[in-house]
């Protein structure tokens, strides 16, 4: 399938248990490089700034879809060491906003397909998400997104307590629960899936179609003329390109300054994730804990990964505090009270690119040719397949998708309000 | 675990506080003249630097005064605090 | 029972005295107070303890400490199961049991280990290139997913309660000194003695470190002699505070670090209210790093095997445990170290059949060697191991010259690279780490935050180095924290001068065949992993350890990750310090989630907030719902009711006769000052200006982007004095509002605003006998004509002065809401209810309260969803015109003004019976396929009583304007629930509002 697209102009390793095997009996000396290494070229017909999920997503979608296979991807360190790879991987498509539930589900079904449409397996898990509801009010509040979601023909099922015993017995069901389980929202096709293997399949999918993929490429600059983006300065010189997205999460503030923009309705805060120790089968699903701030999943390697909230400050250091992570365990032995003799393994924090409705931006900018993907919040991982989907339609066609149409910058002027929580523009609080 | 030194109290643990956001965009004034613009730009929009930052933090666990915070987002450094109307040094009126 | 077959009869710091029992994988074995389960276990000749990660292959004890890769274990039973536990920090206990993990029914003949047969088909990453299928979806991976969860893993969890308790403590301190080994010591010392306040910790249950493991003399005595007298004169002073047993795990922004103290980990059970763990947060002026050095094995064929060990930890096994852990030993080292394990091993009665240098130069301790007749194998390597389960049983070692091998029987490999400093707090603190060529180690660089490191952590390895330089740091400390410049000089030391170190990041092949070279011993990463990463362009060293696992095991990589670099810096071409090492992410070891999380879980997971009332109502067997933090009464069941019988009795003994309700929850905040009515005007959206005193009036807020926020009255007592009442939801929230415009945006306003929420008990008296009930136990003249509707007055209650009076109704009816000082609520509440006896009183929950506010349509908490403007919700009209306010501006934005918004509505349903649900939503007809337009939802739900029909509150598109009297459908596809609505106004009583006038 691969060879036979314009622009590959190398032939890969198609990866397939036959291949494996090969491997096995020729010392791995079958496998040939997942991504090149090339030289920045002079110009290019597009660049996308940051090679992270979004940025590698857009960059396989323009070649894809839209037959433009002359791009780069400008990535300052190397692939995927933003927040896909540091995230907690949770895809979903739970929402009750219709701009929001259309995007997201179609970014569901594209997970569904990914390892096949990428021939990488990234090991994306339907095992479901629990919102586990701790009041009536909440039970009626989750069935109000329930019920949105099955009239967008989204699945979700509503559980009773019972169930929900059924599908997590290690929860705190006993009368010495502060906030007893009444039930639960369930989206059964939700799930998690190997992130840094998404990064690194769009990356080898990207490259197969002629991409190129530069890492330690850092922008330090932008040409801009007569409001026409013309190029960027990078630390591997300066490339020319008149057609630019930036899908750099919380950096966009910083890029954008550079650009000449750097008021944004978006703020920087760190969110911070932990894993324990590798464990046996504990928990078969993602469950989140609706009286407090805590969500936990099992990685295929045995550990629970899990967090809570932000840390609640502007930040832009991938590194967080103690009193957050206290809060987290807190919450989290509170929900779940077998979990104190497990161990922490490691934890460690991303810098989340907050908007000021808790909703993404997306689609062009004051300036021409450049154009903005931002405000993901920490929701950025399930929309990857989605974004490079719509990013890429956005850039190639100089307009919107119709599933980004409601993601525009000036929407908060015309208080086209995307708010899930209802926060208002506290970023902090989404 | 970020200190805040509170004006009023010294030097105290972040967990005394709540954070309040930024201090950057000045409130636009409740005036007629005022424009729909202005109070959007003060609601909505951010300089959100990577570097220093005026923020505002609430001390609810001390004495509830709102106290200003000049602190690096990078680093988590404090850098100056003060009352909420203090310039933190490098601030426009 | 078996006998400690490698005890040796002498030596070491256990009491021989006290013999304690344990139990392996069933196996009942003994060891002495002061073993370790690891070293207890090789007293026992115990070499197999556990399986790998992936190839599932033999393993045996590594180390002597908490760096351990393999020899983790479930440590004991029941709830109190701890999967992954390192058997090498395990204080032995009496009656201790474990049971090795990640196997089958058996640790020998667990059948996984048919992957060590096809590891060859099960390389780094492998996973990312099959197991997808044809078909463009999850299921065949879901199918091997299952299979791979199950072999993953690896120890298991218990899914009971712990039953175990946790603590926090904070503590300050200007000098911080983590680790006690010398360097920890003479900083401690040094620190202590210029007066400030010092404290030391260490992970171990002793001080003294290495010292414990090594046979030093200092000052002319034995080094532990020195360790234990100068522990003595520590825990004598005053300043100085020791934690043993405590790890600092994690270096945080502005000098704080986090601690746990193991304090019930060595017993069976935590002794009487003590915890199991307390986490320490420990605020320090000043940080000296005295953690050490971790030392670094040499990566060569079947390494991995059991009873190969790192050199120190076969010397900290004799010298500490008294433990032997072979009899026939080879030694192979790239530095002088491990001569001296050699030296050890042989006067412990081992024969110790070859020193194998990997160094062309000879060392300083080789004359010692030949002293005991040790052959000593210059520029050699060993490049194979044999041995499975039973443990090694020779090696093959080759010349790195001219590759000529041989065979080498033994029972036990001890080995050494060198030693690594343990720079993970250092470089936790914001620290760059660079990279000393001559010595081949990452050192600290430049500081970020207030910390040194001294000794082995600095990469001084010597131990006068290490004394010299704690000294210099304690002192150095003290000094940069405001004390006295005191020096202290360091004792002297008996050490060799050591000879030059030249690692060996890799041995090579053996002449036939290309064993398995493990890098990380606890995930499997070889040697061919690091190549294949390569290959494939996984080069980075953070793409190395994601694609290869390396360094990602529960020992996150200590004696891994500085050989797996080496080895890709190797292939790349490049230096190491080129290649970088990844960050050192906290904790420095596993965690407990239960320390971490401490005290407050279970029923202390957030207080519970009572009323004053609070007895009474559970006195009278109410059913409790929370509301926030606060509990309460959410009906009174007779009898057998239900929650519908129960709340429509006490909705219609309200409307017909009386009830009272408590809702001291609500937020009341006070407001005092010249410039009150001016705050006022400015955050309501109504005007406030010309409030008479002894009036109330509703006010609504809105946030500053113009969405409604919150709702309540707001009563002028006096001319300068008002108090206003907030939800209970966001009673927090408005007087932290309040303070921000009266601090940050309106300084020259005077007002003071204190929240009086917890001052006040507040009861709804509701219905129309309220009057004549009131009328017995108040001074007033209520009358309608002398307190009419929105009126309010001081008032003597019961006996009660300073009570307040207020003429206002949630539910309705002719109300009042009596507010009483807090500490007389039950009292007069008691009263009220006696009163109300002769017209059958009933006291009413938050049901019967949120169903009468629904039949009147007023809006609440589910209203206000942070989405809905003041248009929205029906109260547009009470906008002012006239003033400027808080979110007007933003709340005239085109989009939130637009005519087809969803709007405030009342339903119900057509057939008159169907309950309505909260939670649904409203399509225009029922009969079409996802996906349906949602006109609109229901957000509460209730029973018109007296009209004897279900009833809810909901928006809709366009509103009543657009839909009154039409039919839309209730959509609950969650429950396959449609039911047809008629859309009518949201007041379903008493429209004109009649009876809260009369």
């Amino acid at each position: 399938m691969q060879n036979a697209v314009n622009g590959a102009h190398q032939i890969m390793n198609r990866y397939s248990a036959l291949e494996v095997l090969k491997g096995g009996l020729t010392g791995q000396k079958n496998w040939e490089r997942v991504w090149r290494a090339p030289e920045p070229k002079r110009e290019y017909d597009a660049i996308i700034i940051g090679g992270g999920g979004h940025g590698l997503a857009t960059a396989y979608y323009l070649a894809k879809v839209h037959g433009m296979t002359n791009i780069a991807v400008c990535e300052k360190g190397w692939v995927g060491g933003g927040n896909i790879g540091r995230n907690t991987t949770i895809i979903r498509s739970n929402y009750m906003l219709e701009d929001n539930a259309n995007f997201y589900e179609k970014g569901m079904q594209l997970w569904e397909e990914m390892a096949q449409e990428l021939n990488y397996n990234v090991m994306f898990s339907q095992r479901g998400i629990i919102n586990v509801a701790h009041s009536d009010a909440q039970m009626d509040s989750f069935a109000r997104r329930g019920n949105a979601m099955r009239l967008n023909d989204i699945d979700a099922e509503l559980l009773t307590r019972e169930q929900v015993k059924e599908l997590l017995p290690m929860l705190d069901y006993s009368s010495k629960a502060r906030f007893p389980v009444y039930g639960g929202l369930q989206q059964p096709r939700a799930g998690t899936a190997r992130h840094d293997a998404v990064a690194w399949g769009y990356a080898r999918a990207a490259d197969m179609r002629g991409v190129d993929i530069l890492q330690n490429c850092e922008v330090t600059g932008f040409d801009i003329k007569d409001g026409q983006v013309q190029g960027l300065q990078t630390s591997r010189g300066v490339i020319k390109s008149k057609k630019v997205g930036i899908a750099v999460a919380g950096n966009t503030s910083r890029i954008c300054a550079m650009a000449g923009f750097n008021r944004l309705p978006m703020e920087s805060h760190k969110l911070q994730a932990m894993v324990s120790e590798p464990i046996k089968p504990f928990i078969n699903t993602v469950c989140t804990f609706g009286a407090g701030h805590f969500y936990v999943s099992q990685s295929d390697k045995g550990g629970l990964v899990f967090g809570g909230d932000l840390d609640g400050y502007n930040s832009y250091a991938q590194r967080g505090n103690l009193p957050a992570v206290n809060h987290v365990l807190q919450s989290g032995m509170a929900l779940m009270p077998s979990i104190g003799r497990l161990r922490l393994l490691r934890h460690w924090a991303g810098v989340m690119d907050m908007s000021m409705d808790g909703s993404p931006i997306m689609g062009t900018t004051q300036v021409k040719g450049l154009y903005l993907n931002a405000g993901w919040c920490y929701g950025g991982f399930k929309a990857i397949p989605a974004v490079g989907f719509c990013f890429a339609h956005t850039i190639a066609q100089n307009r919107p998708h119709e599933l980004n149409e409601n993601f525009t910058l000036n929407r908060f002027e015309k208080g086209y309000l995307l708010d899930e929580k209802g926060m208002g523009p506290v970023p902090g609080l989404h | 675990m970020i200190r805040i030194n509170c004006p009023w109290c010294g030097e105290r643990n972040m967990v005394e506080f709540t954070y309040g956001g930024d201090a950057i965009n000045k409130y636009p004034g409740l005036s007629e003249e005022t424009t729909a613009e202005q109070y959007f730009e003060f609601s909505y929009l951010r300089d959100n630097p990577c570097g220093p930052h005026l923020e505002y933090w609430h001390h609810v666990n001390g004495c509830r005064q709102w106290v200003k915070v000049k602190r690096d987002t990078l680093t988590h450094e404090v850098l100056a605090t003060g009352p909420a109307d203090a310039l933190l040094g490098g601030e426009k009126e | 029972m078996t006998t400690q077959s490698n005890r040796l009869t002498q030596g070491g710091f256990i009491d021989r005295t006290k013999t304690l029992s344990f139990r392996f994988d069933g196996k009942t074995y003994t060891g002495y107070q002061g073993d370790t389960l690891a070293s207890a276990l090789l007293a026992n000749g115990v070499k197999l303890v556990g399986r790998s990660f992936k190839y599932h292959r033999p393993r045996g004890i590594f180390s002597a400490g908490s760096e351990e890769p393999n020899a983790m274990v479930h440590l004991r039973e029941g709830a109190r199961q701890e999967p992954n536990t390192r058997a090498t920090v395990v204080e032995l206990y009496d009656g201790l049991v474990a049971e090795s993990q990640n196997r089958g029914k058996s640790l020998r003949g667990d059948p996984q280990r048919i992957n060590d047969y096809i590891k060859n088909f099960l390389p780094a990453g492998f996973y990312y290139k099959t197991f997808m299928g044809p078909f463009r979806n999850t299921k065949l991976w879901m199918l091997f997913e299952g299979i791979i969860r199950k072999s993953a893993g690896m120890g298991t969890a218990s899914n009971l309660p712990d039953p175990d308790s946790y603590d926090h403590m904070s503590r300050h301190c200007e000098v911080l000194v983590i680790g006690g080994g010398p360097a920890g010591l003479m900083a401690t010392k040094a620190a202590a003695a210029s007066g400030a306040r010092v404290i030391l910790i260490d992970e171990r249950a002793g001080l003294g470190g290495q010292l414990r493991h090594e046979r030093y003399e200092i000052a002319g005595q034995p080094a532990l002699e020195w360790v234990e007298q100068t522990v003595l004169e520590l825990k004598a002073m005053k300043n100085v505070f020791i934690l043993e047993r405590t790890s600092a795990f994690g270096y945080y922004d502005h000098n704080f670090i986090g601690c746990v103290e193991r304090v019930s980990d060595h017993l069976p059970t935590p002794i009487g209210h003590k915890p199991r763990q307390r986490m320490w947060n420990l605020q320090a002026n000043q940080v000296v790093h005295a953690t050490g050095s971790h030392e670094q094995p040499i990566v060569f064929g079947n390494n991995d095997r059991p009873n190969i060990m790192l050199a120190s930890a076969v010397r900290a096994y004799i010298n500490e445990y008294a433990v032997l852990p072979g009899k026939q030993a080879v030694v192979f080292t790239s530095c002088d170290d491990a001569y001296r394990t050699a030296i050890e091993l042989f006067d412990a009665g081992a024969k110790v059949e070859a020193m194998v240098d990997s160094r062309q130069e000879e060392s300083v301790y080789a004359a010692l060697l030949r002293d005991r007749n040790i052959k000593i194998l210059q520029g050699h390597a060993i490049v194979n191991a044999y041995g499975k389960e039973d443990g090694v049983h020779a090696v093959d070692v080759q010349s790195l010259v001219d590759g000529k091998s041989e065979k080498i029987q033994c029972d036990l490999v001890a080995m050494s690279n060198g030693w690594a400093p343990a720079l993970h707090l250092f470089s936790q603190s914001g620290g760059k780490t660079s990279w000393d060529k001559e010595r081949h180690i990452f050192v600290p660089g430049v500081s970020k935050q207030a910390e040194c490191s001294v000794g082995a952590a600095k990469g001084s390895f010597d131990l006068k180095s290490c004394l010299e330089e704690g000294a210099h740091g304690g002192a150095n400390a003290a000094t940069v924290a405001g004390f006295p410049i005191l020096q202290i000089t360091a004792p002297s030391t008996n050490e060799l001068q050591e000879t030059s170190y030249e690692p060996l990041w890799e041995s090579p092949d053996p002449a036939s065949g290309h064993p398995k070279k493990f890098v990380d011993h606890q995930d499997d990463v070889a040697t061919s992993d690091v190549q294949l990463a390569h290959r494939e362009g996984f080069v980075s060293v953070e793409h190395l350890k994601r694609y290869t696992t390396l360094g990602m095991g529960t020992d996150q990589g200590k004696t891994s990750n500085v050989s797996g670099i080496a080895i890709m810096a190797n292939a790349r071409g490049c230096s190491i310090p080129e290649a970088g090492h990844t960050t050192f992410r906290p904790p420095y070891t596993p965690v407990s989630l239960g320390a971490l999380g401490g005290a407050e879980v279970g029923e202390h997971f957030m207080p519970i907030r009572r009323t004053a009332m609070d007895s009474w109502h559970d006195e009278q067997g109410c059913e409790w719902i929370d509301a926030g933090v606060w509990r309460r009464p959410r009906y009174y069941p007779k009898g057998g009711e239900t929650i519908n019988d129960a709340f429509h009795r006490e909705t219609k003994m309200a409307r017909s006769s009386v009830g009272m309700c408590d809702v001291t929850t609500l937020g009341k905040i006070d407001l005092q000052g010249p410039d009150t009515a001016e705050l006022l005007e400015r955050i309501y959206i109504n005007h406030w200006k010309k409030l008479p005193v002894g009036k109330v009036r509703y006010g609504m807020l809105l946030r500053e982007d113009g969405i409604a926020y919150d709702d309540g009255t707001t009563s002028r007592l006096d001319e300068n004095h008002f108090v206003m009442t907030t939800s209970t939801a966001n009673a927090v929230n408005v007087m932290a509002n309040l303070e921000y415009y009266l601090q940050v945006t309106w300084p020259d306003l005077r007002v003071q605003v204190t929240s009086v929420t917890e001052q006040w008990s507040v009861m709804a008296v509701a219905g129309p006998n309220s009057r004549k009930v009131l009328e017995k136990i108040i001074d007033l003249d209520i009358s309608n004509e002398a307190f009419p509707f929105m009126a309010t007055s001081e008032c003597v209650a019961a006996g009660i002065p300073k009570c307040r009076l207020f003429r206002i109704s949630f539910s309705g009816e002719l109300a009042f809401e009596l507010n009483v000082p807090c500490d007389y609520g039950r009292h007069v509440w008691e009263n009220v209810y006696e009163a109300g006896q002769e017209f059958d009183i009933v006291s009413y929950g938050t049901e019967a309260m949120g169903n009468m506010r629904i039949e009147k349509g007023h809006v609440a908490g589910p209203e206000f969803d942070g989405r809905t403007t003041a248009g929205d919700l029906g109260l547009g009209m009470m906008m002012s015109k006239k003033k400027e306010f808080i979110g007007k501006r933003l709340a005239n934005r085109e989009c939130l003004t637009a005519s087809d918004r969803k709007k405030f509505v009342g339903l119900i349903p057509v057939d008159g019976r169907t309950p309505l649900k909260a939670g649904s939503q409203i399509v225009a007809n029922d009969n079409s396929l996802p996906p349906v337009e949602m006109i609109g939802h229901i957000t509460s739900t209730g029973y018109c009583v007296e009209k004897d029909h279900p009833i809810a509150l909901g928006f809709i598109k366009g509103g009543i304007e657009a839909w009154e009297g039409k039919t839309v459908q209730m959509s609950y596809p969650l429950r396959n629930l449609t039911v047809p609505m008629k859309v009518v106004s949201p007041v379903f009583v008493d429209p004109e509002g009649e009876r809260l006038r009369g």
